[in-house]
């Protein structure tokens, strides 16, 4: 299905290069170095379209078209689906942890010059995602966190633990991502009452968290894969409480609605994108171009001002103010997700957590 | 007009272009999902071209059965809800001057222009506490204090019927405009209350196209993956749904296809059924 959709898109698209080759030599030449980068669509692509990518074209000459990527791994399977045809609808795309190390298992990552990349050594290490056997598969484009939100006409004080989400009190109120790979409720569980992540070790501690888990689900309103379904409902006050980026809510909260993001003392949950090579770009030094670029403290100081987003190089190298840096940020030690169980134990996770929340 | 059987091959060739439409954008990709269907999945990562039954084999759980007799039967409401709805309506239409008729019509496919989405999203916000009816029950008085209707079950059949409603009218229109009038003059003269002479001359006249109808509802429905979403619980959540989950958020495409294709066999059983049991009807 997704194959024949981009076949026929880049047969259109080939069609329309042609002609527009006949018709217009002298673009195509100014044109002559482009790259296709994919960024989260909607609010993310457009503030690349506006304080990113423009200034990158005037610096180093090459063209940006940015596509707009589906969150989750539906673009995972879109970029797979299309390398297996020899066909790129992205050459660099920005990716989420989980998706980098599926992506890993087929080879579907170009990887990565680090040596032609200066700007890397202001990376932070746990940002430079790594091949098993060393290769770099991607680098760190930015990160971002999920919090606790809450909506402010309904929530005069704002919650302090993620227990809140156990809380009695808050039956039918909560807005949860439906997914168990995006939405880490079981590091979640696991931080807050069974002492930390590393309890998910073992099958029985993963069982165990389940069933915590499973006292949440007379609270839960909403399981949603689609950001736009809960945030209107926060903004609303429809489901006053729930799971969301820290970045997003706090643009809404700028833009006068009654929300907000709270880091709770367990810590937000840190997640994080990296721009990957789709194995099937011919792009690969224009890639590179573009990912040192974007590795530049100054451009990551840039993302943290218009987007919102967590720089992934060390704070040191920026010039973010305390209270900037607070803004997109905090002191609490974050929850990592365990990526690692989405590779290893992904069906039988995902079977149990349907079950848990379908059943 | 007299119907010759075609003689030779040339006769055919009508045939041609709709066959072949048929077979590259039906067949082929259908029995490549039959193929992917037992290809061997590789766990955090695709799948390698295999032929193997685990995929059929995790399906054959009491949880996906009962996932998939949830399915069922919300389609079977869908379809019957809608049969009821528009049975009356379009026979009650077809009997309006031609004008009236042009305007319900045209209101009508202005519904299917429509997308999935932006009525899960209209239900969805009149369903609300915030911003939905109940708040004008709440301004007349009737009720105490304005609630949220969905998620449920009724917000769910609400929204599915409303989008299958055109649907089933615009199938029902042109059978029950070529209805003779005479038939119903006959039993109104022969003393049929209005109503009597609807089910016990309309109603059997159209058996046939109630069938299909019914049938052609119940497909549709059986496709619905967004509304369940926007507007139910999990456990409303349709098998659509999960193959969505399994193909775009677990990259799982074996398992998706393996669903898929029993989806499509379990429906088209359900066809042959009910096509059997009118043929029976019919005989007897």
């Amino acid at each position: 299905m997704n194959i024949n959709s981009i076949k026929r898109r880049t047969l259109l698209g080939a069609g329309l290069a042609g002609a527009s080759m006949l018709a217009m030599p002298a673009v195509l030449r100014a044109q002559d170095k482009s790259l296709k980068v994919g960024v989260y669509g909607g609010y993310f692509k457009d503030s690349f379209d506006k304080n990113i990518f423009p200034e990158f074209t005037k610096a180093t000459g090459i063209a940006v078209e940015s596509v707009a990527e589906p969150t989750g791994e539906a673009w995972l399977v879109q970029l797979e689906q299309a390398a297996r045809a020899g066909q790129a609808p992205a050459d660099v795309s920005m990716m989420s942890q989980v998706a980098m190390l599926k992506g890993q298992a087929t080879d579907l990552w170009t990887p990565i010059d680090v040596a032609k990349i200066k700007n890397s050594s202001n990376l932070l290490d746990r940002f430079v995602n790594k091949y098993p056997d060393g290769r770099v598969a991607g680098i760190g484009a930015v990160s971002w966190y999920i919090t606790l939100v809450t909506n402010t006409d309904v929530y005069k004080e704002a919650p302090t633990s993620w227990s809140a989400f156990w809380d009695p009190a808050n039956a039918d109120k909560l807005g949860l991502l439906a997914l168990v790979s995006n939405s880490f409720l079981l590091e979640v569980t696991a931080k807050t009452f069974m002492g930390g992540t590393n309890a998910l070790d073992s099958e029985e501690g993963i069982l165990k968290a389940f069933e915590k888990l499973a006292e949440v689900k007379p609270n839960v309103r909403l399981w949603y894969r689609d950001e736009a379904q809960f945030e209107q409902a926060l903004k609303s006050g429809e489901i006053p409480m729930g799971q969301y980026y820290h970045d997003v809510t706090g643009l809404a909260a700028a833009d006068g609605h009654p929300v907000r993001s709270t880091f709770p003392k367990e810590g937000g949950i840190q997640d994080s994108g990296c721009w990957a090579l789709s194995r099937a770009s011919q792009k690969t030094e224009e890639a590179h171009i573009f990912i040192d670029y974007m590795c530049q403290s100054s451009i990551q100081a840039t993302l943290s001002r218009k987007v919102g987003t967590a720089p992934t190089v060390k704070r040191e190298s920026t010039d973010l103010t305390d209270k900037e840096f607070a803004a997109v940020s905090s002191d609490i030690e974050p929850i990592v997700p365990r990526y690692d169980l989405y590779q290893t134990k992904s069906d039988w996770l995902n079977q149990k957590w349907t079950e848990l929340i379908v059943g | 007009m007299r119907r010759e059987p075609p003689q030779t091959i040339g006769d055919y060739a009508p045939l041609l272009f709709p066959a072949a439409m048929l077979t590259i954008f039906f067949v082929v990709p259908f029995g490549t999902m039959i193929a992917v269907s037992f290809f061997q999945r590789q766990q955090g990562g695709f799948y390698t071209p295999a032929f193997v039954y685990d995929n059929y084999a995790r399906f054959l759980s009491a949880f996906f059965g009962g996932v998939l007799g949830f399915s069922l039967m919300m389609a079977i409401a869908v379809a019957i809800c809608c049969v009821v709805l528009a049975l009356p309506f379009t026979y009650m239409l077809t009997r309006m001057a031609r004008s009236v008729q042009v305007v319900w019509l045209v209101a009508l496919l202005s519904v299917l222009s429509l997308s999935e989405v932006i009525i899960g999203f209209a239900w969805s916000t009149l369903f609300s506490r915030t911003a939905g009816i109940t708040n004008i029950l709440v301004a007349l008085g009737i009720m105490g204090e304005a609630k949220a209707l969905t998620p449920s079950f009724a917000a769910v059949l609400t929204g599915m019927v409303y989008q299958a409603f055109p649907y089933t009218v615009l199938v029902l229109f042109p059978a029950l405009v070529r209805l003779d009038p005479t038939l119903t003059e006959a039993a109104r003269t022969l003393g049929a209350s209005p109503l009597r002479a609807f089910f016990t001359v309309v109603v059997p006249a159209l058996r046939n196209t109630i069938v299909a109808t019914l049938i052609m509802v119940f497909i549709f429905a059986l496709g619905s993956y967004l509304l369940p979403q926007l507007l139910g619980r999990p456990q409303h959540w349709t098998l659509s749904v999960l193959i969505t989950d399994q193909a775009i958020y677990q990259s799982n495409m074996p398992f998706a296809a393996a669903m898929a294709v029993f989806l499509v066999l379990v429906t088209l059983g359900l066809v042959a059924l009910t096509v059997i049991a009118g043929r029976k009807g019919e005989a007897a």
